[in-house]
């Protein structure tokens, strides 16, 4: 490419493939790398000290995805993750797989042996560019110095446009060190296949907006793709204009504010019980940026069988994947709503919000949280304190598996982005890095990681990487001495029989004294104020063992493949109740 | 689920490695059985062309040309099972033919339009071209005879149209690869 000129490329000297990199990493705007070196990546490193950007050594490249997905997550922008080749490499795949899922946008850079050694199965040599090609949005082998920069633009424009995903680029240590003239090409790249972009065509746009004004007993459903696409504001105008209420996914959980009145909560196989007989009563169902998985939707046959859908989603390939819908707006959510809100009558529903807040009383799951003090601790308690006591504010960051479900349903969550989880891949493990990279990318939050004991365990190490780094996050173990979730499902499908569920950790009080962290322990419900308090005011990352009921169940539950209306309910005798305090 | 039938796909791809595998390994992923894959090169550089067909039903179809789409290494995708398409697969077969009754087996070639490209002692080679349908009735009335080999290059098809795909297929504007890298 020609110097200067009309191309917009112009040359800025030597560079080695290694400081390339690192260049166009400082263009895309990244502050902050999370990885791991390693032989074949060593030229990258070695460059890394010529450059302002921040790297955080984790303590396993999973570790290191995590954290970049809880970046990205936290901030909307492109979180990076550096990892050498072989091992390094493989150990990302959980976490490329888990932004996959999820839709997150991350590139991850990997060091591969050099291109003449490729083939050869040569000392740490993986296929990685084979390994991820089917949970990588787009991935790229890179053999040659000169295609380092044009490919990790290309990397960041494909892991963050249309519906994001998760990115891969494998650069070979020979094209890390050589060295060419650096040619700095800032047009906006383009793929001649790529078209990221849809628009709903506004006869559908009208057609929906007469569905809607026809609608007796509608829905919107709040999907992850509300958040995604910063649409939130746009879902409350159309929420104001139509006064229908709204049901979230756990990914779309904070898309719409949970006090909002019409505000309904999570839907799905922990949902609130009232929101999934709602979905089963209603005539409409508007999803906006959501998918109808399995989680959500129950038994297909006999899902929302009196609804009309509108499927209101980015990726054409999500229309009638699930759930057959009668009109697909393929589109990016906000522009969606932007072209549906004029054509809106404004109308009220009281028939129908009055039918909701029949079903409302007879089947609240907010039951644990308000009896009085009874000597056991619930985490349902711990999660429901937490949200007073940060009156709602905190940015928390779930593992998977039981506290994952209760923290859905008892910290209600008012803003987007405050809530980080892996909904679809439900990844164990996920919740400590995830918030390392999510404190990162908002220094100003308070990040709290709530996971249960088992998750913990799987990535505690990271414990390591907040002390070095200084990262400050409080870690609440919501401990029951059991992989309590399977637990659950043996108790209720499996005739009790626990096999492999219970489990043994190590002191978590002392685990974090041995980081130098700070670690405290929770037995009681009157506990909890005065040992946040503390956590809150130390320096340190605070990690604190919440000693919970160990044989406690999610509910309501529906069973994988049951009917959305199927629900199995807390027995007695703890009494349900809808009243939140 | 709606019932499955047979749909052939073009698919417009660059030139680049590992595109046929994006391909294949999204159509695995997404439970797809493969009956016929056939990759070339076009009448314009950097540019392959694959005709896929497979089972599946009417959603499931809609949902593999989005998925393709998906790909971004894929330019341009057409499901040709409602257009005006011609479809052409050629086959190899030897079969078993000795002096007594080659004029027999090459009466029965004849009568397909099939080509005998060799003959040796034991056994001639026919070439046909045409539908799978019409090459599977020649399979039918040779078999007796004995196959000894067949290859067949799966199926490759074109829309009968005068609409140039340059018109429709988005220009690549990828530097070539390197010859050494350039496969399918």
């Amino acid at each position: 490419m020609a110097e200067g000129g009309s191309s917009g490329a112009r040359s800025e000297g030597t560079r080695t493939g290694a400081e390339i990199m690192w260049e166009v990493l400082g263009r895309e705007g990244v502050d902050v790398v999370f990885g791991y070196p390693g032989g074949a990546i060593m030229p990258v490193y070695d460059a890394m000290l010529k450059y302002s950007i921040r790297h955080v050594l984790v303590r396993h490249e999973q570790g290191a995805a995590h954290m970049a997905d809880g970046y990205a997550r936290a901030s909307g922008r492109v979180g990076v993750a550096l990892a050498t080749s072989g091992p390094g490499a493989t150990n990302l795949v959980t976490g490329i797989a888990t932004a996959m899922l999820d839709s997150i946008p991350i590139v991850c850079i990997t060091g591969q042996v050099s291109s003449r050694l490729i083939g050869s199965d040569a000392f740490q040599e993986t296929d990685i560019t084979g390994v991820t090609l089917p949970i990588t949005k787009h991935n790229y082998l890179v053999t040659r110095v000169e295609d380092i920069a044009p490919t990790i633009r290309e990397a960041f424009y494909v892991a963050r446009s249309g519906r994001p995903g998760p990115v891969l680029v494998d650069i070979t240590k020979d094209a890390q060190q050589a060295s060419i003239d650096f040619v700095w090409d800032g047009r906006p790249v383009r793929l001649p296949g790529y078209r990221p972009d849809h628009r709903a065509r506004p006869e559908d746009v009208k057609r929906a907006a007469d569905m809607i004004d026809h609608s007796e007993r509608p829905i919107v459903f709040c999907g992850h793709g509300v958040i995604a696409a910063g649409a939130g504001e746009l879902v409350g105008e159309f929420v104001e204009k139509t006064g229908i209420p709204v049901a979230s996914t756990l990914l779309g959980l904070g898309g719409f504010p949970a006090t909002h009145p019409l505000s309904l909560g999570m839907m799905g196989m922990h949902g609130e019980a009232w929101v999934n007989r709602a979905i089963q009563e209603s005539d409409l169902i508007v999803a906006l940026g959501m998918r109808f998985d399995d989680r959500v939707t129950g038994k297909l046959e006999t899902y929302a069988p009196r609804a009309k859908k509108i499927h209101c989603e980015l990726d054409p390939a999500e229309i009638n994947k699930n759930v057959h819908v009668d009109l697909p707006l393929v589109g990016d959510v906000a522009d969606t709503l932007r072209a549906l809100l004029p054509a809106l009558s404004k109308s009220h529903r009281s028939a129908w919000l009055a039918r909701i807040h029949e079903l409302k009383g007879d089947s609240a799951v907010r039951d644990i949280q308000t009896l009085p003090h009874c000597g056991r601790l619930f985490a349902a308690h711990v999660l429901h304190d937490l949200w007073r006591i940060t009156e709602g504010k905190a940015l928390v960051v779930t593992d998977v598996g039981q506290h994952q479900m209760w923290e859905a349903q008892y910290y209600k969550h008012d803003f987007p982005r405050k809530l980080i989880t892996s909904g679809g891949l439900g990844t164990m493990g996920f919740a400590l890095p995830a918030a390392i990279g999510a404190k990162l990318a908002k220094p100003e939050e308070e990040v709290w990681v709530v996971v249960g004991d088992g998750g913990f365990q799987m990535t505690a190490a990271e414990l390591s990487t907040c002390a070095q780094e200084g990262i400050k996050i409080h870690v609440a173990v919501i401990n029951n001495g059991y992989l309590g979730m399977v637990r659950q499902w043996q108790q209720f499908f499996y005739g009790g029989r626990y096999a492999a569920t219970p489990m043994r950790g190590p002191d978590f009080v002392k685990l974090a004294d041995a980081h130098g962290l700070l670690g405290m322990r929770v037995t009681e419900r009157d506990q909890i104020p005065a040992v946040v308090a503390t956590a809150r005011a130390a320096k340190e990352t605070a990690v604190i063992d919440f000693r919970v009921e160990q044989e406690d169940s999610v509910y309501p539950m529906v069973a994988a493949g049951a009917d959305l209306h199927d629900m199995i309910r807390r027995p007695s005798p703890i009494v349900e109740t809808a009243d939140d305090d | 689920m709606s019932h499955a039938t047979r749909h052939t796909f073009i698919a417009y791809v660059e030139d680049l490695p590992g595109v046929l595998n994006r391909v294949t390994s999204l159509l695995r992923r997404r439970n797809y059985n493969i009956v016929s894959l056939t990759v070339g090169r076009t009448e314009r550089p950097g540019v392959s062309r694959m005709t896929i067909v497979l089972d599946a039903d009417d959603d499931g179809a809609r949902r593999i040309e989005a998925n393709l789409y998906k790909l971004v290494n894929v330019l341009w995708v057409e499901n040709t099972s409602e257009a005006a398409t011609m479809v052409r697969e050629l086959a190899l077969i030897k079969v078993r033919a000795d002096a007594n009754i080659r004029s027999e087996v090459m009466r029965l070639c004849d009568v397909f339009r099939a080509r005998v490209v060799d003959v040796g002692p034991e056994a001639l080679v026919a070439e046909i071209t045409g539908t799978g349908d019409k090459i599977d009735g020649l399979v039918d009335v040779l078999r007796p005879f004995g196959l000894v080999e067949m290859v067949r290059t799966g199926v490759v098809a074109m829309v009968r149209s005068a609409e140039a795909t340059a018109d429709r297929v988005p220009l690549s504007t990828r530097p070539p690869p390197p010859d050494d890298m350039r496969a399918a």
